[in-house]
């Protein structure tokens, strides 16, 4: 990230592969959510279930970028913006991973789904997945770039999928009042939309991480967050 | 992200690139933001070899019961500035001071200090351990008894012991008290010399490289002993690991070409320092 170069050049080489490798992470997680949604939006099991199988490459890849922090964190004891970037870049992954565990998740419930009625509202969950997705996408975009103002408009612009979340939330409750028969999907439509409100969350996370590492300091002030009100749903 | 990390929200950093005139990080005068008045107030330092000048106005404050580090690359002063603190550059020819430094409001280059006296209050390690060809024991007790601390034989027993278990060195020595000093390994030379700037009593401890010479162990002892020994003293260690600065020291003091280009929390030097040429230093982009 910067154009001094380490006098120890394998040094500049191992930092950069690590960050290349999480960018590499980020892409697969990116794909898995993208098709865990897709998954649900056109009903197709197959898909889900791929997406499902595919998530022990996301906790492979994590292992290995963890092994290759910590051999570096034994042999060149980083300090300042590489002690920094060391750090962000376990927290990163550690993130990464649970975004993956959350696109399997809903991979799974897209397999659940697809056997079930119809229901209405699924579009619903189509923009949210759009919503997460370029939010994944910008984050992993600002954490390429050391960019710590796309980073900040990732952290800003979650409130949204917030507010979208709440308001899906409302719409299925009454949707599950006015006909019993919705209640088995309808309840998997929520657990997927919880699913991807977290994974926004998530980005914010990252976010915060990309602020840190460039800057030594995290985002200023409390992150605006939409109000919840009964609409929060914890797993 | 942790609240552990909310601490540093303070808005740091955004303009980098140190102005030579001006070092960045803590205001002197203001340095720890209480009210403990340092220890060491250094202001507009300047030192000559001849002609040629080695610093140039360097303003610290050295807190007490502190440890105070001072890195940068060879011949950026660290030595220099160092021995300013005890007046040991007064022995060599040709070397120049002006400025000021203000030990406990004292002015030690004020012309009624007795400079013996002063160098009993701050006291100095060496890279090289250097003990006298003398016994264990009377290499401790030379200063205590030139500067008349003991007045009987028990009372430089006891001297003698409690020093050399302030340095940790007691049990690997007391069945061979009698036996030359420079008989022992460089670790304990080392800490037989801690040992020895301790008797005096000093209330400040000055340190260049004193580990430089020491296998990772006996390293780790004496930085063990560093902390140990801060409660009583106030230290300012010369180092040329940055990691023995970041484990050791409160606060850190980067020197560059004779200038003081930051100073401030230890902690914040090493996660966030502000300067470009700190940054580089420490984390080895430039020697
Ligand atoms: N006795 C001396 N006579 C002339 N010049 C000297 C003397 N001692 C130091 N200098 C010069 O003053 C500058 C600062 O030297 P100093 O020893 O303080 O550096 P340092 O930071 O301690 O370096 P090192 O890390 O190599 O010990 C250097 O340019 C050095 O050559
Ligand atoms: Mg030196």
């Amino acid at each position: 990230m910067r154009e001094t170069q380490h006098i120890v050049k394998s040094y500049d080489e191992e930092l950069q592969s690590i960050s290349t490798r999480i960018i590499e992470m980020g892409g697969l997680v990116e794909a898995q959510l993208a098709d865990a949604i897709e998954a649900v939006v056109k009903r197709n099991a197959q898909l889900g279930a791929q997406t499902d199988q595919r998530d022990s490459q996301v906790d492979a890849m994590e292992r290995e970028i963890d092994e290759a922090v910590v051999r570096l964190l034994a042999r060149r004891q980083p300090m300042a913006d590489d002690l920094r970037q060391v750090l962000a870049a376990l927290k990163i992954v550690g993130i990464l991973e649970r975004c993956g565990d959350y696109a399997a998740h809903v991979g799974k419930r897209a397999v659940m789904l697809a056997q079930d009625r119809e229901t209405p509202g699924i579009a619903v969950i189509g923009r949210m997945g759009k919503m997460v997705r370029d939010l994944i996408g910008d984050v992993l975009g600002a954490y390429a770039r050391r960019d710590p103002e796309l980073a900040l408009s990732v952290w800003r612009r979650d409130q949204d999928l917030d507010q979208l979340y709440a308001s899906f939330f409302r719409e299925l409750l009454t949707a599950m009042a006015e006909d019993p028969k919705n209640i088995n999907a309808c309840m998997h439509l929520l657990f997927i939309a919880k699913n991807i409100e977290r994974v926004g969350d998530f980005a914010t996370n990252i976010a915060e991480n990309v602020h840190f590492l460039v800057l030594g300091v995290l985002p200023a002030g409390k992150r605006p967050k939409a109000a919840k009100g009964d609409y929060s749903f914890e797993q | 992200m942790d609240e552990a990390m909310t601490g540093m929200n303070e808005e740091v950093g955004l303009s980098f690139g140190a102005d030579d005139s001006e070092p960045l990080g803590q205001t002197p005068g203001s340095a720890s933001g209480a009210e403990t008045p340092a220890k060491f107030v250094s202001r507009g330092v300047d030192v000559f070899y001849g002609a040629k000048q080695a610093l140039f106005s360097i303003d610290i404050d050295i807190m007490p019961n502190e440890v105070t580090a001072l890195i940068g690359p060879s011949g950026c002063g660290k030595s220099t500035f160092l021995r300013c603190l005890n007046r040991m550059n007064d022995i060599i020819d040709g070397c120049r001071f002006s400025g000021s430094i203000v030990l406990d409001g004292e002015d030690i280059y004020a012309r009624a200090i007795d400079v013996v006296h002063l160098r009993a209050r701050v006291g100095m390690v060496f890279q090289k351990p250097n003990p006298f060809p003398k016994s264990v024991y009377e290499n401790v007790a030379y200063g205590p008894r030139i500067h008349g601390l003991a007045s009987s034989t028990a009372d430089m027993d006891e001297v003698v012991r409690t020093s050399l278990e302030r340095a940790g060195l007691w049990e690997e020595v007391k069945d061979r008290l009698h036996e030359p000093g420079t008989g022992l390994s460089g670790g304990q030379q080392q800490r037989l010399c801690i040992a020895r700037a301790i008797a005096v009593e000093p209330e400040v401890i000055l340190m260049d490289e004193p580990c430089s010479a020491l296998d990772p162990i006996a390293t780790a002892r004496i930085e063990e002993l560093i902390d140990e020994l801060r409660t009583n003293y106030t230290i300012v260690i010369v180092t040329h690991n940055v990691q023995q600065a970041a484990r050791v020291s409160q606060r850190t003091a980067f020197f560059h070409l004779g200038k003081l280009i930051e100073f401030g929390d230890t902690d914040q030097i090493f996660t966030n320092p502000r300067a470009e040429r700190t940054r580089d230093y420490i984390t080895g982009r430039f020697g």
